[in-house]
Parts: C-alpha cells; sequence; structure tokens
C-alpha cells in the first residue's frame, strides 16, 4: 500500500522556487505558515505584508494576495488592512532588520494599539539581504559585515530581546520566540505559531512571534554548522519560550 | 438642501468635513501646526460615522497605513505638515508604484527645517518634485479658497481612485487657519464606479492571488513598469489638468500664482487694471501635472512680461519659465520663511513693471 509521506501546501505556487539559499531557515517557517493556512483554510481569506529583506518575494511563493511595505514599516501596511478588512486574516513576514532595528517603532506601537494581526519575525542576527551587516539582534562578539572584529558591546550596544521588551506592551496577546534548527524546535515553531494564528482568528489580538532561523551563507557555515548554532548559542542568548499568553 | 447651506469654517476643518462626504473610511495621521485641527475634528467625526481614526506613531506610520487601507481599495487619507510630509516620501513613491491610491494633505508652514509655523508655499518642490526615490510623479491640487479646498477634497479622492495613485491636497497655513463662508456640497463623485473589485486585495478567494509590491527584479521588469506608469500619468496630464485665468486676453503683464497668493495677486490685478494697467493672472490648479500648455499658449505678442509671485525664492518658477520658453521676460518676485505677501506690494511691482514697458 501506497503510504503519504509529504504533500505539498496548497496555499504553494505550483513549482514555485525559493529564492533562498541551501539551508536558509526562511524556507522552514515559509512551509509552516503555508501548512497553517491549509489547516485553517483561510487561503481566500488571507493578506499577507510582506517586507524588505531576503524574504521579500511572498508573492512568488504563496498564492495569496499580497501587499509589500517600506523597510520596517509593514505593521503600519497591515493595520491598514486589518482595520479596513477587520474579517481578513492578516500577516506580517519580516527580519529582525526590518521588525527590530529599522522599524522597532512600529513593531511596539503596534502591539501597544492590540492590532488583530499576526507578525512572524525571523531573527537571524544579522541583515541578511543586504549581504550580512550587523543588525540590532547580532550577538555579543558576532562577526559580521560592519563589526568585523566582532560586536563589541561597550561601543555598539546590546543585541535587542524583542520578544521579552514586546510582551511588555499592555496590547500585546501572544509574544513567544521559538526556533528553526532541530526537527524538535521546527515542531514547537509549528505549535507556537499555530497559536498565533488560532488568536487572530479568535480575535484575541496580537500575536508576534520571533522565530530564531539561520543564515549559513552570511554567518560563514554550512547548514549543519548553521543549525548547530542556533540549538548551541543563539538560543542561549535569546530564551525560548512564552513570554505572554493571555488565553492561558 | 442643508447641504448647500453657506457656513463659517476654518479651512482645516473645511477639509475634515470634506474628506468625511468624500467617503473617507480611515483617517490616520500625526499632529502638526498648521493643520492638526484636521485629526482633532476627525478623532472625532469619524468616531461618530464608525469609520477608522488612528492617532499615530510618527508620519511614517501615517502614511504607510493610508497604503495598507488604499491596498483594499479603502478611501484613506493622512494629513500633515512639512517636515512631517518629508517623512512619508519614501512610502509616495512606493505608493506610486504600486499603484495603491491615497489622500495627503500637506499644510505647508515655514522652512527649511523645523522652520516656523507661519504660512508659506515653501514645499512647492517638495510635492511636485519630491523626496521619495525614482522616476515617480504625484498629482498635486492647489486650492486658494475654502471653497476649492473642499471641492479639491473630493478631487483628490476621485483622482487617487480613478487612477490609483497618491494625490496630495497642497494648501498653506493661511488656508488651514482662516475662516471663510463655504458650503459642504454633495460629492460630485459619490456614483462613480472606480471598479476596486478589478485590482484591490481581499483574499485570494475563487481567483488568482492579486499582489501589490515596489520590487520588480525581473530583467527589463522595471524598465516596462515605468512606463506603464508614465504613460498613466501622461494620460492624467491629458484629462486632468485645471487652472484659472483671470483677464488675460488683452495682458501686456501676465501674473502667475498659485493659492493664497493667487488670491492676493488677484486683487492687485483688479486695482492694477482699474488704473488701465493691462495686468490678468494665470493661476494653476493642478501644480503637478503643471498647465504648461496653457500657460504657454497665453504668451502671444501683446504679453510683455510674466511676473511669478511666490511665497517662497521661485520654487515654480521654473515650471513658469519653462511653459514661456522664451517667449517674453520673466520675472520673480517672492518671501521665504513664512514671509507674507500682501497685495499693495503685489500692485507696486506691477506699476513698476508697467512704467518700464512704456518708457
Ligand atoms: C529604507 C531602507 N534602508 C535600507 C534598505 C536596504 N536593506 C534591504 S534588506 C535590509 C536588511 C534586511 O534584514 P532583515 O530584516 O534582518 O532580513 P533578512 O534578509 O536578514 O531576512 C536592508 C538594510 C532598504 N531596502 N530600505
Ligand atoms: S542571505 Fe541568509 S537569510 Fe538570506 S537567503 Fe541566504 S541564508 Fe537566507
Ligand atoms: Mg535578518
Amino acid at each position: 500500500m501506497e503510504k503519504l509521506v509529504y504533500q505539498e501546501s496548497k496555499c504553494f505556487i505550483e513549482n514555485f522556487k525559493y529564492t533562498f539559499c541551501p539551508g536558509c531557515g526562511h524556507g522552514y517557517v515559509l512551509g509552516i505558515i503555508a501548512q497553517l493556512i491549509d489547516e485553517f483554510n483561510i487561503q481566500g481569506e488571507t493578506i499577507a505584508v510582506s517586507s524588505v529583506g531576503c524574504s521579500i518575494f511572498l508573492e512568488k511563493f504563496f498564492k495569496l494576495d499580497v501587499v509589500g511595505a517600506s523597510h520596517g514599516r509593514s505593521p503600519c501596511v497591515a493595520t491598514g488592512v486589518k482595520r479596513s478588512k477587520p474579517n481578513k486574516f492578516v500577516f506580517t513576514y519580516q527580519g529582525d532588520g526590518d521588525a527590530l532595528t529599522i522599524g522597532f517603532n512600529e513593531t511596539c506601537h503596534t502591539a501597544l494599539r492590540g492590532e488583530n494581526i499576526t507578525t512572524i519575525c525571523i531573527n537571524n542576527t544579522n541583515f541578511g539581504m543586504t549581504g550580512g551587516q550587523a543588525s540590532a539582534t547580532s550577538l555579543p562578539n558576532q562577526k559580521t559585515k560592519t563589526t568585523p572584529f566582532g560586536r563589541d558591546v561597550s561601543k555598539y550596544g546590546y543585541p535587542i530581546k524583542a520578544a521579552e521588551m514586546v510582551a511588555t506592551c499592555d496590547g500585546a496577546a501572544f509574544v513567544a520566540r521559538c526556533a528553526v534548527g532541530s526537527s524538535k524546535l521546527y515542531d514547537d515553531t509549528k505549535k507556537i505559531l499555530k497559536k498565533a494564528f488560532q488568536n487572530q482568528i479568535n480575535n484575541v489580538g496580537y500575536s508576534f512571534v520571533e522565530v530564531l532561523s539561520s543564515c549559513p551563507t552570511n554567518w560563514g557555515m554550512s547548514p549543519v554548522d548553521a543549525n548547530r548554532h542556533i540549538v548551541e548559542n543563539v538560543s542561549k542568548y535569546y530564551k525560548l519560550g512564552v513570554f505572554k499568553d493571555i488565553t492561558s | 438642501m442643508e447641504d448647500e447651506e453657506k457656513i463659517l469654517l476654518k479651512g482645516n476643518i473645511a477639509i475634515a468635513k470634506a474628506a468625511i462626504n468624500a467617503g473617507c473610511e480611515c483617517y490616520f495621521g500625526y499632529p502638526i501646526t498648521p493643520q492638526s485641527e484636521i485629526g482633532e475634528y476627525l478623532s472625532k467625526a469619524m468616531i461618530e460615522e464608525g469609520r477608522i481614526f488612528i492617532p499615530c506613531e510618527s508620519e511614517l506610520a501615517a502614511i504607510n497605513m493610508v497604503i495598507g487601507a488604499g491596498s483594499t481599495g479603502t478611501k484613506a487619507m493622512t494629513s500633515s505638515s512639512s517636515c512631517g510630509i518629508a517623512l512619508m516620501q519614501e512610502a509616495i513613491s512606493a505608493m506610486y508604484c504600486q499603484q495603491v491610491p491615497g489622500v495627503i494633505v500637506s499644510v505647508m508652514r515655514g522652512g527649511p527645517g523645523l522652520g516656523n509655523i507661519a504660512p508659506s508655499q515653501g514645499d512647492y518642490n517638495q510635492a511636485c518634485y519630491g523626496g521619495g526615490n525614482g522616476d515617480y510623479k504625484v498629482i498635486v491640487l492647489s486650492p486658494s479658497t475654502i471653497q476649492e479646498s473642499i471641492d479639491l477634497t473630493y478631487l483628490s479622492f476621485h483622482l487617487a481612485f480613478k487612477y490609483r495613485c497618491p494625490v496630495i491636497l497642497l494648501a498653506d497655513g493661511i488656508l488651514g487657519q482662516m475662516m471663510e463662508p463655504c458650503s459642504i456640497n454633495k460629492n460630485p463623485y459619490n456614483d462613480y464606479d472606480y471598479n476596486i473589485e478589478k485590482w484591490a486585495l481581499n483574499g485570494a478567494k475563487n481567483r488568482e492571488p492579486r499582489n501589490l509590491v515596489s520590487l520588480h527584479m525581473d530583467l527589463g521588469e522595471l524598465e516596462k513598469l515605468n512606463y506603464d506608469l508614465n504613460k498613466k500619468f501622461l494620460e492624467i496630464e491629458k484629462n486632468e489638468i485645471r487652472y484659472e485665468i483671470f483677464l488675460t486676453d488683452d495682458a501686456n503683464i501676465i501674473i502667475t500664482a498659485f493659492g493664497t497668493v493667487a488670491r492676493v495677486a488677484k486683487t492687485a490685478v483688479k486695482q492694477a487694471r482699474e488704473m488701465g494697467i493691462k495686468v490678468g493672472l494665470f493661476r494653476p490648479i493642478t501644480l503637478s501635472p503643471f498647465p504648461s500648455n496653457k500657460l504657454g499658449n497665453l504668451i502671444c505678442s501683446n504679453v510683455k512680461i510674466v511676473l511669478d509671485v511666490e511665497m517662497n525664492l521661485g520654487q515654480m518658477l521654473k515650471d513658469v519659465r519653462s511653459s514661456v520658453f522664451g517667449k517674453c521676460a520673466v520675472k520673480f518676485m517672492g518671501k521665504p520663511g513664512g514671509g507674507i505677501i500682501n497685495s499693495d506690494e503685489i500692485l507696486e511691482k506691477i506699476i513698476d513693471i508697467n512704467n518700464n514697458i512704456e518708457s
């Protein structure tokens, strides 16, 4: 008897090709999003807001309506979409440069307003798209294109622990940090994202999920080493867990 | 109808009321003098109407929310002044590229920098030629009375949706702050069908997905898009040019001015006419696209001099010069940084020019 091992999500465009480097964490997370859209059966009700970063081309992967935003402003674009179409499912998919560096003001205020949207923030501790410069999330001593001697916190400040900070916003309903890098972490991430999706569908309010993710190319690591780096280092600095959940 | 009744209204409030009447469903804004009353008024009126009002964290947020609402085919507006409009430029370029409709009210104050809060026309260039990136253009409408502020608010929403583009309603601090009798008449475009169901985002249910994005990396894609968008703007130029001409038929001197300055200039023109001076006025209402041909065609052999008058150091001047195209001399009179020009000063200049023509 034949056994179904893998089925491509209906949400993906037929024969789509990711624009990512091999082993890039973006692909895993977008895959989870596609599965969840299938599971909740919301493909025809979803408006995705893309952001500026390696994941900018959402419209090339997903069979979804997509509106693009300038760097850091997708929470605002999503606010405009959701307020004008409150019955649609609206999510932003952003990088750490986008949501936590240039756009952290917008991220916080969207959380404070308690917009009923879902933000997925891929934290790969650098500006991937522009070639691996330091972002607000780069780890202490991390070597990047703009911290060639390692991030010296005495000169450049400390990394932003965004999930902890967003959790202090009274308007936020659900704030969590998860990671991709092992099958266990992947499963946990899917559970957390499912909750973040469910919240919006239940009109619970703003959900923010920070996903620690790999950028093998700019980290100068193989995909396997990059995943190990997430498990052994990145997720030690950035604690995983649910920081706020008003539904529990 | 009570609609047609004349009431005394402050300019900012008139714009806000017209926005409600135009069917604006969402207002997003951040306060700045001299236009804060628009947001203050709408903070109550929009809620009473069951519409959306958000006091934003910045002008960046405000204009990007306009993009979000506009992308679903919803009428949305923001308003600001000078340095606030400066913050919106990246998004205005994106709106043009993404073909998202939206209205931006800009009530100019003195600049550069924080400048002052006096009335000014120092943001003609900012509105018409922008600080956003790329080959983009914006429709810019310039009222000179409060009634016209109302009518052009309607027109702003109409053109934004007819052509799916950003429209700037450009007023100066005088127009925002002064009071005048006017009527909040019916929006003449109420029944216009903008076909939003053909392009707006509402979820790809039983149809192909749509996208409104601004990164176009495929070979030749962006070049083609630029040509297509430019073609649309040429269409706008063909159909939507608006201007006022006053006593230009036999004129030896033509004054060019926009907004409140045009109004002041009109008074000076009337006074000069009483003295027998053959002077007329050309007032562009669409500052962008600029009515170049219309102005150019006015310059016949009678016309000896065009006098451009602005509350700045000569920003519209280059559009006036290129329209006149060397057919006669162009002089400039202006004041920057919130300096106000009165009709006596313009009259004096007209007399002076006239004496020189005659001698
Ligand atoms: C206003 C503006 N500044 C800078 C850029 C250049 N830029 C493009 S992507 C990017 C960083 C993206 O990093 P991140 O959000 O972390 O996404 P990643 O590529 O790492 O997934 C920058 C700085 C831009 N597009 N717009
Ligand atoms: S640069 Fe990094 S984030 Fe971007 S696609 Fe490559 S691996 Fe992924
Ligand atoms: Mg990144």
